[in-house]
């Protein structure tokens, strides 16, 4: 059900060793989770974590001086962000990366965001169109450069890094047990996710794992999670082309699902429900809050007959209409080889006939199992079928998982003292992605890197390349078929 | 045709009838305090993430609280209840204060925003640093359920167009300037509300090295709405108690 990798005494290797090694994997086409570094004195090192096809995770670390090493990036573009990050946070040269700009403006860079040079195009034909930070909606700032030929996008580079508020440095800050609201807050819609991805990450460094009954509890709220946001993008998906009945009826769904998860926890979005050692969510009313809330397993299942019977009839409206399909269909296309290319990952990717999803196979699969959905279109109407797609495999899912947990009582467990000199690994497929989180502990069993990775950071220059080519009046509905998440990426 | 009329069908009614009335189930909301002598043990303050609650007496500051529930948690005596009343917002971030036998100070009507907004508000959201929980919550106003058109109050796009700024996330440095410049686009008379822990006091990150609440000792917000994030009837009770609509 959560995949929660711990390693111990992981070998040092010297650059020219460890490129070879993540070189070779890369080029068997192993995945690459995620690549960051710390300083460690003058050096720094560098981690990269590769996914077998088994699932099983390989970590490759080397110690790099402050010259720093090639870039990787040339060969696998997917690599880009990663390198970006590694030099924004630790100052490692990445040389001859083809484009090593800021990710979030953190450290020696930031607030230099009126200073940023923004890539220009040149030519008479041209005009720019700035966008942000502060958009047109309730949504998140970020700033948008777009280089357009006529009304035709040409190139579009995302700025972001408005909402960076210093969250891993926080981390380390704190006491490690009790890091669940921060953690929550990462990126609030995906307060469960990211939850439990730490939770689990704990847990496997104190070396008490949660038992099945109890992560299939934890699962319940991330599915829970995932159909209410799902139902959220396609309201917006909805408003965005003016199917305003789809709009009103996606977004009153989600209604449903989040007070679904408000009853069983106490919060819309799942908070305070996963903590390290402990779920607190129950069905028959929770412990400490008052009057029990009672909400009984009659009443789920009831809930999700209305939430699927309802999503029937509306999703047969949406998408056999042909002003829909008009305004998605062609438009803002990744190629499944493009996506691969820059290492795409959730359901956007699935979009592009990507087969990766955590919890259908490998180490976090589900059980019972969940259906994969995936689709070869690349495109906004491909992004909004895999969530359709998605919603129905999740509501599917949900009651053969509530009848294989029908009572569920608040559990705790006091969390014992971390493994020192270790580095945890924890992965659940959040609704957008891959959600990475790795700690690492000193000699003595303190925290010393907290490396949170959303899977929003992977998919923004997706976006701007889903662009290209396109009608700017385009650009919202692109922007709102990869819907992903400013503070995950910022941090 | 008959697609468009079975979605309609189910749709039913489904907004809220008296948004100013009512707890939604199960929400972790409003919290009570019971009088009387604490243990030694001060497990709630060393549980609480945010320094929210403190005893002697026993008080829990909701400018800051995040209604994690830790305190519940921990504490031996059953001290702590969260109850599913939404109702908590204030004019003052003092007023946030919670005791035992002492709750949320209630909001003072304006009288001069309610001459002028009193039928119609035009909201510009501002996240600085929010988690978009704030954010989807604020849209939630707006939706069917919720319908906070039916009072007059409604988001717009631009800052020029807007009578209150609502601010959500601890104001991060590099949303500073852009913060600034939203609310001097703004005409007058406007007003500022700070919505959740975040906007309020910095919450989670109040001692962040990323965070610059400059803004907000400049400006002062009117109206202050905890949570995290604050439900949708939180926000728009407190805007209606504001604002004296009936």
């Amino acid at each position: 059900m959560i995949q929660a990798q711990r390693f111990e005494r992981i070998p040092e290797r010297t650059v020219d060793d460890w490129r070879g090694r993540v070189e070779g994997a890369l080029r068997a086409r192993v995945h690459l989770l995620s690549l960051f570094g710390r300083r460690d004195g003058d050096e720094v090192l560098v981690t990269a974590l590769l996914q077998r096809d088994d699932g099983a995770v390989e970590v490759e670390r080397a110690r790099v001086a402050a010259l720093g090493y090639a870039s990787l990036t040339p060969q696998f573009p997917a690599l880009h962000i990663f390198e970006r990050e590694l030099h924004e946070q630790t100052g490692l040269s990445i040389h001859g990366h083809p484009w090593c700009r800021p990710v979030r403006f953190e450290g020696a860079a930031r607030g230099s965001h009126d200073r940023h040079p923004f890539h220009v195009v040149a030519g008479k034909e041209v005009h720019e169109v700035a966008v942000g930070p502060i958009h047109a909606g309730v949504i998140e700032p970020g700033a948008f450069r777009f280089m357009c030929l006529g009304e035709t996008v040409h190139h579009l580079e995302i700025c972001l890094g408005y909402q960076h508020r210093g969250v891993e440095a926080l981390l380390l800050r704190r006491d490690v047990r009790s890091l669940g609201p921060l953690v929550e807050s990462v990126a609030g819609d995906t307060s469960v996710g990211h939850a439990w991805a730490y939770s689990a990450a704990i847990e496997a460094l104190t070396g008490q794992p949660a038992s099945p009954n109890e992560s299939l509890r934890r699962a319940i709220l991330l599915e829970f999670e995932r159909v209410g946001m799902h139902l959220a993008t396609l309201a917006g998906v909805a408003a965005d082309v003016g199917f305003l009945q789809g709009a009103a009826t996606f977004g009153r769904l989600r209604t449903t699902v989040i007070n679904t998860i408000q009853r069983l926890c106490g919060s819309r979005f799942g908070r305070g429900a996963i903590r390290p050692g402990s779920t607190r969510a129950t069905l028959d009313g929770f412990a400490g809050t008052g009057p029990t809330t009672g909400l009984s397993l009659p009443e789920v299942h009831a809930n999700l007959t209305l939430v699927e019977r309802d999503l029937q009839t509306v999703e047969d409206l949406f998408t056999s209409a042909r002003t829909v399909r008009h305004r998605l269909e062609g438009v803002g296309s990744v190629s499944p080889a493009l996506a691969e290319a820059i290492g795409l990952v959730g359901p956007v990717a699935r979009a592009a006939a990507a087969h990766r999803d955590l919890r259908v196979r490998g180490p976090a699969a589900y059980d019972p199992p969940v259906g994969l959905a995936t689709r070869s279109e690349g495109d906004c109407w491909g992004r909004t079928l895999v969530r359709l797609d998605e919603l129905q495999h999740s509501l599917t899912w949900l009651r053969s998982a509530f009848e294989r947990a029908p009572h569920w009582t608040t559990s705790r467990v006091s969390i014992g003292a971390l493994t020192p000199s270790a580095l945890v690994v924890a992965l659940v497929e959040g609704l957008r992605g891959e959600i990475v989180h790795a700690l690492e502990t000193d000699g003595d069993g303190r925290l010393v890197h907290y490396k949170v990775q959303d899977p929003s950071l992977r998919n923004w220059l997706g976006l701007a390349l889903a662009v290209r080519d396109n009608e700017i009046s385009d650009f919202p509905i692109c922007n709102k078929t990869f819907d992903l998440s400013y503070c995950g990426n910022d941090l | 045709m008959l697609k468009a009329l079975s979605v309609r069908a189910q749709q039913g009614r489904q907004f809220i009838p008296d948004p100013r009335s009512g707890r939604p189930e199960g929400l972790r909301g409003l919290p009570v305090l019971t009088a009387g002598e604490c243990a030694s043990c001060r497990a709630c303050m060393a549980a609480c993430p945010t320094s929210a609650i403190a005893v002697d007496p026993l008080q829990i500051d909701l400018a800051r609280c995040v209604f994690c529930n830790e305190c519940v948690v921990v504490c031996p005596d059953d001290r702590v209840r969260f109850t599913p009343e939404p109702s908590m917002a204030s004019t003052r971030a003092s007023g946030l204060l919670v005791r035992a036998g002492s709750s949320v100070e209630p909001i003072v009507p304006d009288e001069v925003f309610r001459r002028h907004f009193g039928r119609s508000l035009r909201l510009r959201q501002v996240s600085a640093g929010g988690c978009n929980a704030c954010e989807l919550e604020l849209n939630a106003a707006a939706n069917v359920n919720f319908d906070m058109q039916r009072y007059g109050i409604d988001w717009v796009a631009s800052p020029r167009h807007a009578d209150a700024l609502v601010l959500t996330g601890p104001l991060t440095q590099q949303m500073a300037a852009a913060v600034r410049l939203g609310w001097d686009a703004m005409p007058e008379p406007r007003f500022l509300v700070a919505v959740g822990a975040c906007a309020i006091s910095g919450g989670l990150y109040a001692d962040g090295d990323a965070i610059d609440r400059s803004f907000l000792s400049e400006v002062g917000p009117a109206l202050f709405v905890p949570g995290c994030p604050p439900h949708p009837l939180t926000f728009l009770r407190g805007l209606l108690d504001f604002l004296g609509i009936a």
